[in-house]
């Protein structure tokens, strides 16, 4: 039943999860998360004025990373790691796309591990948000 | 851009400093508004029966949701919502900020129903240069989330951009 370490290949690619966040989704990751700068909803804020837009957060594409972790991982076992690092910035109203792919399988003290290598990817091609994740498989 | 960064006395002071603790709920509805946030579809963070289902004792957080803080006016941050009390606070002078990166350890699940007593100590301070930002000042912290067993359940390390 579900996702099991066995059949997990180092070069695997998870399944792709797309986002196109506009200002509302924006809103409500701000009330989700408590973090209510306005460089993520306000345009007349001066730093989205002088950005000539509001960004989106960069902690809204490093949960989303988890988000296609745990899509893929389907409560088969629990994320032990995940990180990220903000390289640019997207926008709203515009796709990007999380991608992953295993990158190594091994077992430690008895547990199941898989390292995987997560991004986002912005619509004009630039991975914004590399990241890395460790997952422990149940079986 | 600024031309120069000196890390003084008084900022490598700051080092090894730590926040009083502070406490972060995880709840129903907290677990709920921050999957709804990101955007997730999947009832495990939704539907308490669809969680127990899962394996779940009640919602799990979603990964990189590590609670909310309590917060209390006056004594928190209108614009983040953590606590400002005690925070180490390096005095630099500079403008820009910008969110470098994070990593999330998890020692343990963390359900709705966990408080979480949060820590964060000040780790290091560099300097770098860029292209774009000229001189930067890189802070690192470390958050410590401790749960009402008084178990590490999970430890956050972020860097900071300042220029």
């Amino acid at each position: 039943m579900g996702l099991s370490w066995s059949a997990i290949n180092a070069g695997d690619a998870l399944p792709e999860l797309k986002k196109k966040p506009g200002v509302t989704q924006l809103v409500k990751y701000s009330a989700g998360s408590g973090d209510f700068n306005p460089l993520h909803h306000d345009f007349q804020f001066p730093q989205s004025k002088q950005l000539g837009s509001i960004i989106v957060h960069g902690r809204f594409k490093y949960a989303a990373l988890g988000e296609l972790v745990s899509n893929w991982l389907g409560h088969a076992g629990r994320i032990a790691k995940i990180s990220c690092q903000y390289r640019g910035m997207d926008f709203p109203d515009r796709e990007f796309v999380c991608r992953g792919t295993v990158t190594r399988k091994w077992e430690e003290n008895g547990e199941k591990r898989v390292a995987l290598e997560v991004w986002t990817e912005s619509d004009d091609g630039k991975k914004t948000t590399p990241g890395e994740a460790v997952v422990v498989l149940r079986s | 851009m600024a031309e120069s960064i000196e890390i003084t006395d008084e900022m490598k002071s700051q080092i090894g400093r730590q926040s009083p603790p502070w406490d972060f709920e995880v709840t129903t509805t907290s677990v709920r508004m921050f999957a709804r946030g990101v955007g997730y579809t999947d009832p495990v963070y939704f539907d308490i029966e669809a969680a127990k289902k899962a394996g779940y004792r009640n919602l799990p957080a979603p990964p990189t949701y590590l609670g909310t803080a309590v917060f209390l006016p006056g004594r928190c941050s209108d614009t983040f919502s953590g606590p400002t009390e005690g925070i180490p606070s390096v005095n630099h002078g500079l403008k820009g900020l910008l969110d470098g990166g994070t990593e999330t350890e998890y020692l343990e699940t963390i359900c709705a129903g966990d408080t979480l007593t949060v820590v964060n100590r000040l780790e290091n301070l560099d300097v770098r240069e860029s292209k774009a930002l000229g001189k930067m000042l890189i802070t690192t912290q470390k958050t410590t989330f401790t749960n009402q067993d008084g178990t590490v359940v999970a430890v956050q390390t972020g860097q900071a951009i300042y220029y």
